[in-house]
């Protein structure tokens, strides 16, 4: 399972588009033994319209994701004293934890390290770089929970043909990423702190409600009538970084050729579709890949695969066991 | 996008590859520049003091402590009166920041710890501070000494703010560990002196004076006299039973010597940039 390279792979999370390849001698093996094997499309249809109303990893997922969040509410509401905090920064138990992008943007701007922030960051790189960075996104951040919402309401509108998808290109990321922190430094204050739905939301979780919802609604109504999943896709640094930093995390989605049926409804679910680039039929350069490091691992194509081929592992556990 | 129409097929709604690379290209650069002009809009509250800020203790010089603050609350939760809470959006880039509003519940150090300075993680509220009276949130100031009853010689009996306040204070002969609703506690002085008798400090920080001849004064008048103790907590500002307050906390302001208003921090800016 080596190709591609984490280069290459890093490289289509800064905003490349992810390559074609010739395959490898097994791979185009099983390429030849699929020819006029694989089920067209109207064949899988009652097993992809089955597939559609499985919701086992998204309801999972969901329910991490509030709890994660309740405990931060908890711990204040009723003085459970569990996690303190908010996402960008908090304690768990009494131990350090702060989102890594986040640090770094206060320290640019204080131009001063805090030991404090070190500690909470470098944990949390930690943790992310084994559980698989961006599973931060869909697992945990409160922002992801309600885009998805948005993102329903979006496909609905879509479909009824009112509105349609704008790609914008996935390297603006980078841009905002890097000019957030070279403001931070040039400035003296973080411009993105004050802009971050996310922090907006989970403070609001916590300490109640502010007027800067209105601004989380501003970005939610631009992803619902103009560009899809906008934030997550296209702006969010945070998201970016935790990226990077689970590039070689031992949890991912794995994809299986021998069992695609390449019909691309995994595609359709993904908020980050350049990811599945691989099940699109003759992309596919080994039997057996990761699906690469900008994956939420959200589980959206793992439950509505209708043959399998997408699943969650834990890799590495083979072998230990 | 008339300089390159398709030649075969003049009427197609669809666009060509390249058509649709282009407006990508141009989508994403309209999407970057639109956010970052939010910089200067979130700016124009700071710029223009739109609001003074009483900080938690150790705050950083407003500048600084607002680019330093990662604003997560910790400070918030760990304060045992609730006396710190956080700007809205109305802030700019304030928003998230925490700020007392002493008025509504001041900070009456029953931490006893400066708990909020061990909670920040960023430094943004100073771990150098290792005490109360080393604290300068800002300096009490008697705004309106009109509506001072020390200074018509009047006395005080019942609850300072009243049933419907819900502002809790840490009356130490009462409780020595937890501070209790205010509205709990009434008062009976012959001459009103709250802010001096609830000032966490004491008498470094405020005392009851007689009111001078020269401003008025005779037998039986008195005024609250602030010190260069002074903190800036702001209970004075909250046990004031006149409605609005007759002294308050000038945030960030400086003790400027006995007998003179305190030097507003504009002043102290415009100084301190003197001095670099």
């Amino acid at each position: 399972m080596a190709a591609p390279g984490l280069l290459d792979q890093l490289a289509v999370v800064l905003g490349r588009a992810p390559r074609k390849r010739p395959p490898s001698p097994a791979a185009a093996a099983i390429a030849l033994a699929k020819r006029g094997k694989t089920p067209k499309k109207n064949e899988l249809l009652a097993e992809i319209g089955h597939a559609h109303g499985i919701h086992t990893w998204r309801n999972r997922r969901w329910a991490v994701l509030l709890g994660v969040n309740l405990l931060f509410t908890l711990s204040f509401w009723i003085d459970i004293q569990v996690l303190e905090g908010s996402l960008t920064a908090s304690r768990l138990l009494g131990f350090h934890l702060a989102d890594v992008y986040s640090s770094l943007l206060v320290m640019l701007a204080q131009r001063h390290v805090a030991v404090n922030l070190v500690i909470g960051a470098t944990t949390i790189a930690l943790f992310w770089g084994l559980v698989g960075g961006r599973s931060f996104c869909s697992w945990v951040c409160p922002y992801h929970l309600v885009a998805e919402w948005a993102e329903m309401l979006h496909l609905r509108l879509a479909r009824s043909g009112r509105i349609r998808d704008h790609g914008i290109h996935r390297g603006v990321r980078v841009v905002f990423w890097l000019v957030f922190a070279a403001l931070a430094f040039a400035t003296g204050q973080t411009l993105f702190l004050a802009l971050n739905p996310i922090g907006i939301l989970s403070r609001l979780l916590v300490y109640g409600p502010s007027l800067a919802l209105g601004w989380v609604v501003a970005i939610l109504l631009f992803e619902v009538l103009y560009a899809r999943r906008a934030w997550c896709r296209y702006v969010c640094p945070i998201g970016l970084t935790y990226g990077i930093l689970g590039a070689k995390a031992p949890v991912r989605v794995t994809y299986d050729l021998e069992v695609c049926a390449h019909e691309g409804e995994c595609r359709k679910v993904c908020e980050v579709p350049h990811v599945l680039d691989l099940t699109i039929k003759g992309r596919a350069e080994e039997p057996k890949l990761d699906v690469g490091p900008d994956c939420t691992r959200c589980g959206l194509c793992v439950d509505v695969c209708p043959t399998g081929a997408l699943r969650y592992e834990l890799k590495g556990v083979k072998r230990l066991l | 996008m008339s300089e390159a129409p398709p030649p075969a097929k003049p009427a197609r709604p669809r666009l060509s590859r390249q058509q649709e690379q282009r407006r990508t290209i141009l989508r994403s650069a309209f999407l970057t520049v639109g956010l970052l002009l939010l910089q200067p809009l979130a700016a124009i509250p700071i710029v223009r003091r739109l609001r003074d800020r009483l900080r938690p203790p150790g705050a950083l010089e407003e500048t600084r402590f607002l680019g330093a603050c990662i604003k997560c609350g910790q400070c918030v939760q760990v304060c045992p009166v609730q006396a710190i809470v956080l700007a809205d959006a109305t802030e700019g880039f304030g928003i998230g920041v925490p700020y007392i509003d002493a008025r509504q519940q001041a900070c009456d150090f029953s931490c006893d710890a400066l708990s909020c300075i061990l909670a920040c993680p960023t430094g943004a509220l100073s771990h150098e501070l290792k005490a109360k009276e080393e604290v300068r949130i800002g300096v009490a100031r008697l705004a309106r000494p009109d509506a001072c009853l020390a200074r018509r010689g009047e006395p005080f009996r019942g609850l300072a703010r009243g049933n419907s306040f819900d502002g809790v204070l840490r009356y130490e002969e009462i409780d020595r560990w937890n501070a209790i609703p205010m509205r709990d506690h009434a008062y009976d002085r012959p001459v009103c002196d709250l802010c001096v008798i609830e000032c966490p400090i004491g008498e470094q920080a405020i005392r009851l004076a007689p009111l001078d001849p020269t401003d008025g004064g005779a037998e039986g008048l008195f005024t609250p006299d602030v010190h260069r103790g002074c903190v800036g907590c702001g209970v004075c500002e909250m046990v004031c039973p006149a409605e609005p307050a007759a002294i308050v906390v000038d945030a960030r302001a400086v003790f400027a010597g006995h007998g003179e208003e305190p030097r507003r921090h504009r002043d102290r800016d415009d100084a301190h940039e003197d001095d670099s």
